[in-house]
């Protein structure tokens, strides 16, 4: 896919309101405002967004409990998300799912999950939708290092490998599985090394480089709208907050994340290549700036404003089908 | 001697006193040690609450235990580990996540002695958090101990203070069986009395914590606190509550349930999980089945509907048994 100038500066966007709306999750939080298990992408942007770009309306994203820049970069509204987190009737899912089960499929994005490498098996049947239904689609499934220690990884792969689905293997790894460090869990250097016991290709990027997913992902994605199967990309990245919102951090040393953030972050490295390189003017910068920050904002102030769920609500959504005598939905 | 102290502190002292009276008895799980058994025994973490804090200082990277993120593989080698003389203690951080090591539970430890006629021993202990109330949602809020429950060859406890979990949880690794024992969130972080020392609270014994004669109480884990507020209001209305705190889910203190039943004649049972197949069903079961001459009302069951957990705190706190479900189901007795 043509990195066209309104596809980089849309990237740009992406990856600012991703930026935008974790850091105003933070302060949030430290104001009491906003409650709840929330787990912050902030640092890993250029990922979720290299990928998506290269996705359409026809592609499925399944995700993981650190799912906010997936729905975002997937186009989920942001204002629907921030009403989510707020617990309000018009949240995504109505304030039901909270951060962890963000979830809009009509924007193909198969919902955060809160149980590590469960999405790897939802988009592996994702992908087995589009080849059946031969919509043209691919689906992808982003999950972290800790999850490519799951079997639910290791039987997708299988699974899609030998059915050649359309599917690409997203894994994030951001060097640390909640607490523990990616080494102490997972014994081979590269995790990318395990698709090949799938026969799968594998491809690695660096995870602070827009382009260089937006590369990688373009190759695994055309292998597979191609029918030629799936592929695993590794995309090395990392955490700049806590495993969650409130997680002292004191398992690693401050000076590796400020390493990391002062060094590689994926939006100071977008910004000086696009402008040193000339493919993106500065005023349109500021100007998606501005615009990310002000949308942001009032995605704030509608949600404060929306109404709360009608403690009724607890009971409807549970079956598609009502029945007689499913009479113990009382609140 | 005794003092007050947090229930996650709690269970962390009975899992070093059980470290340190048996060398088989070992602790695995996510984090259990926090940042991946450093060699110089650093233990930050002590698992996702802090509850397992200060162990591996004590005992080391052999015997406690971090593990990847692999349930199936964390509780399937416990129950190996188990069968072949060691005494392990999983950290299942959520049930919840149970939905991906049900087999080891279900098909292996749960069966291995009565397959093997007997020759097994099973001295498997998995510590799990349970339970509504910290707007984690759907898939970090079950309480899922009714299937537990369910399953011939499974025992499952639950304590409703900090003193029962240190006692029931040493109970727990010193039983030859394994043993589900839940940490509901309502009780992790509140203090309350705990002796000190090596004590053990027996499995299958209720706790009637507090005596009336009106109406029984019966309740497990977080809604025992929410009985006992609910009986301070009855008594503000004249009405003297028995609360009984199962503490035991399977087995199951049918006795003390009958005889609460057989001093009030009238029950209300409360249960913070879905109303199906339940722990509140089988009690309500039991009251007509061998207490139905000692019925003056029907037995009431307080519990969540059957749905999954809401995220939203109003939907939340609208989805978990309260006081007020509580007198309601009450004033329905007389």
């Amino acid at each position: 896919m043509q990195l066209t100038y309104e596809r980089l500066l849309g990237a740009y966007r992406t990856m600012r309101m991703i930026r935008g709306f974790e850091e105003k999750l933070l302060e949030l939080v430290n104001l009491g405002k906003m409650s709840g298990f929330l787990h912050v992408y902030l640092g890993e942007e250029a990922v979720a967004t290299g990928v998506c770009a290269q996705l359409g309306e026809h592609d499925w994203v399944a995700s993981t409990h650190r799912g906010h820049g997936h729905a975002i970069a997937k186009g989920v509204d942001v204002r629907g998300m921030m009403a989510e987190l707020f617990g309000r009737r018009t949240g995504t899912c109505k304030g039901k799912g909270g951060s962890m089960h963000i979830a809009d499929l009509d924007k193909g994005m198969l919902g955060a999950n809160g149980i590590v490498g469960a999405g790897i098996p939802l988009a592996t049947g994702a992908a087995l939708t589009v080849k059946l239904k031969k919509t043209g689609g691919v689906a992808v499934a982003f999950f972290g290092d800790g999850a490519s220690n799951q079997g639910a990884f290791h039987e997708s792969l299988n699974l899609a490998s030998i059915w050649k689905l359309p599917a690409v293997y997203v894994v994030e790894n951001n060097g640390w599985g909640e607490f523990t460090p990616t080494e102490y869990v997972v014994p081979v250097k590269d995790i990318a090394e395990r698709a090949a016991s799938y026969a799968m290709p594998a491809l690695i990027a660096d995870g602070m480089d827009f382009f260089d997913v937006f590369a990688k992902a373009g190759e695994a994605i055309a292998r597979a709208r191609r029918g030629e199967g799936p592929s695993l990309l590794e995309c090395k990245t990392y955490r700049f907050a806590g495993h969650f919102v409130g997680d002292p951090l004191a398992y690693r040393s401050k000076d590796e994340a400020e390493r990391w953030k002062t060094e590689r972050d994926p939006l100071q490295r977008f910004t000086a290549r696009v402008l040193g390189e000339g493919l993106l003017s500065q005023e349109d910068l500021q100007r998606a700036d501005g615009e990310v920050a002000r949308h942001i904002e009032e995605a704030v102030k509608a949600a404060e404003a929306a109404p709360l769920p009608d403690v009724a609500e607890v009971t409807t959504d549970v079956y598609a089908t009502a029945t007689r005598t499913r009479s113990e939905g009382r609140a | 001697m005794s003092r007050e102290i947090p229930t996650a502190f709690a269970i962390g002292e009975a899992l070093r006193i059980a470290m340190e009276t048996d060398p088989d008895v070992i602790l695995m799980g996510e984090d259990v040690a926090g940042g991946g058994n450093r060699p110089d025994g650093t233990d930050e973490a002590g698992g996702i609450l802090g509850t397992t804090r200060g162990l591996i200082k004590r005992f080391g990277p052999e015997r406690v235990l971090d593990t990847p993120i692999s349930e199936m593989a964390l509780l399937g080698t416990a129950v190996g580990a188990a069968a072949t003389g060691m005494r392990p203690v999983v950290e299942l951080m959520f049930m919840d996540f149970i939905g991906v090591c049900l087999d080891p539970l279900l098909n292996q430890a749960a069966k291995f002695r009565y397959m093997f006629g007997g020759k097994a021993r099973m001295p498997l202990t998995v510590r799990t958090v349970t339970g509504a109330g910290m707007q984690a949602a759907a898939q970090h809020s079950q309480s899922l101990y009714w299937i537990t429950s369910g399953v011939a060859g499974l025992t499952t406890v639950i304590p409703s203070n900090a003193g029962d979990a240190k006692g029931l949880l040493l109970s727990a690794i010193r039983s030859d069986d394994p043993v589900v024992f839940c940490e509901p969130k309502g009780i992790l972080f509140l203090s309350s009395e705990v002796p000190e020392g090596d004590y053990e609270v027996p499995i299958g014994v209720a706790n009637l914590v507090r005596q009336g004669s009106d109406v029984s109480l019966v309740a497990m884990g977080a809604t025992v606190n929410i009985a006992q507020q609910a009986a301070a209001r009855l008594a503000e209305e004249g009405l003297q509550a028995d609360v009984l705190d199962l503490r035991s889910l399977e087995p199951l203190d049918e006795e003390a349930i009958l005889t609460t039943l057989g001093k009030t004649g009238r029950l209300v049972v409360i249960d913070e999980a879905t109303p199906r197949c339940g722990i509140a069903s089988d009690v309500a079961a039991l009251c007509v089945d061998r207490g139905f001459d000692l019925l003056n009302a029907p037995v009431k069951r307080v519990t969540a509907p059957f749905t999954p957990v809401p995220f939203s705190r109003v939907l939340e706190e609208g989805y978990m048994p309260s006081v007020e479900k509580v007198l309601a189901a009450v004033r329905e007795l007389f």
